[in-house]
């Protein structure tokens, strides 16, 4: 099912999986999301993702794993702005970690630094290059 | 004292519930914190950053190291060939914090060069305020950067964005976009009147400062604006002109400082 194509979902045995396993591996219960769009609003980030972070949000608590063929989950820079804002309580960074973790586990590379120019990479600080590798290698 | 021994942090928390692995580096400089106290070389474990992603990440090890035992024997058993496990026991502190804890006042009785009619947009960016129970104060609403630059005689321009992400580590392989985040806060300083923006995180150093060629680039209408360390304001405020280094920031603040008369 392509993404965000606004055919009706349903929570089905087959899907629990996926979602306990984020659940498991993010701490966060996502079922207490109740969709009010507040980390989607106070996203810096969002003109750059496909998906918002709360459809990415209902996307797991349905257990649709095609979220992690989402642009967001990459994008996502755990700013912790939707943290601080969640009426629920849920971090929603640590979501977007737990989706990024189970693609990078797969011996995925989101990004490679021997791409970078020499010219650049001199002019980046060590501060940039760890927390990038730290983010989105595994 | 400079913390001996001390190595990175790594950067960022790690986040996900099973990796325990990138909790040991910062450990490892918790634990150099209370040897420290051990060595006699100080009295508290208190050690203090001036990083805001230092902050975070010794903050949260420390927080998780102290909280969940599980995970604190898995680190404790991977460290086995220090010299002890780490206690528990130091203290992680920003340097806002500790000037806070000694009073404006007393901040403000040192200032030989006050910072009269320079004005400054305060930017805390993420981890020095988040996530909430991390932060140096309110993650909404932060005053303490405000008071300190007040202390400093300075005149605060409070901007909206002073909490918006930089466009961090995506400096790396998305440098325009990370650009363009950090052109929105700056452009909003320099229209609400702002002369320089003050802030305490390298990386935001990096993107919003020494990224300010590439912002002129794609955005023509962008002028510059300087940005300093908030240590840089108070070596200068303090009067002490060579201890600020402010012939490494790019922008070079010193023609506008200048022209206010707080530099020579």
């Amino acid at each position: 099912m392509p993404l965000g194509s606004g055919e009706t979902l349903r929570l089905s045995e087959k899907l629990k999986p996926f979602r306990e396993r984020v659940k498991e591996l993010s701490g966060e219960d996502v079922g207490l999301c109740y969709q009010c769009g507040a980390c989607s609003s106070g996203c810096p980030l969002t003109d750059e993702m496909d998906l918002l972070p709360s459809t990415v949000m209902r996307m797991v608590q349905l257990g649709v794993e095609e979220v992690l063929n989402s642009k967001t989950i990459w994008i996502c820079s755990s700013c912790f702005t939707c943290q601080v804002r969640c009426p629920r309580g849920i971090d929603v960074a640590n979501v977007m970690e737990a989706l990024r973790q189970l693609v990078l586990r797969r011996k995925y590379d989101r990004v490679s630094i021997d791409v970078l120019p020499p010219e650049e990479l001199r002019e980046l600080p060590q501060i940039a290059l760890v927390s990038c590798q730290r983010k989105l290698t595994g | 004292m400079e913390l001996p021994r001390w190595n990175c942090c790594g950067t960022v928390h790690a986040l996900a519930k099973d990796d325990v692995m990138h909790h040991l580096a910062p450990v490892r400089v918790l634990l150099r914190v209370e040897e420290t106290v051990e060595a006699g070389l100080v009295d508290e474990p208190r050690v203090v950053t001036l990083c805001a992603m230092c902050y975070n990440t010794l903050k949260r090890a420390n927080h998780l190291y102290r909280n969940d035992s599980d995970k604190r024997r898995v680190i404790e058993s991977i460290m086995e060939k220090e010299s002890r496990p780490y206690g528990g026991k130091a203290e992680v502190i920003h340097l806002l914090e500790l000037l806070k804890e000694l009073g404006w006042e007393k901040v403000a009785k040192r200032v030989e060069k006050p910072l009269e009619g320079l004005k400054i947009a305060p930017y805390y960016g993420c981890l020095l305020l988040r996530p909430r129970g991390f932060g140096v104060d309110d993650p909404e609403e932060p005053r303490i950067m405000e008071n300190l630059l007040e202390a400093l005689g300075a005149e605060v321009v409070d901007i909206p964005f002073k909490s918006r992400c930089c466009g961090a580590y995506h400096t790396v392989f998305m440098k325009e976009e990370a650009a363009e985040l950090s052109y929105k806060i700056l452009r909003q300083a320099s229209e609400m009147g702002a002369d320089v923006v003050a802030l305490s995180c390298p990386l935001c150093m990096f993107n919003m400062a020494d990224r300010q060629g590439l912002i002129g680039r794609l955005f023509r209408d962008f002028k510059g604006i300087p940005v300093l360390y908030f240590t840089q304001l108070m070596a200068l405020a303090f009067g002490l002109e060579e201890e600020a280094h402010l012939d490494e920031n790019n922008p070079d603040p010193r023609p506008l400082l200048r022209e206010r008369g707080l530099w020579r």
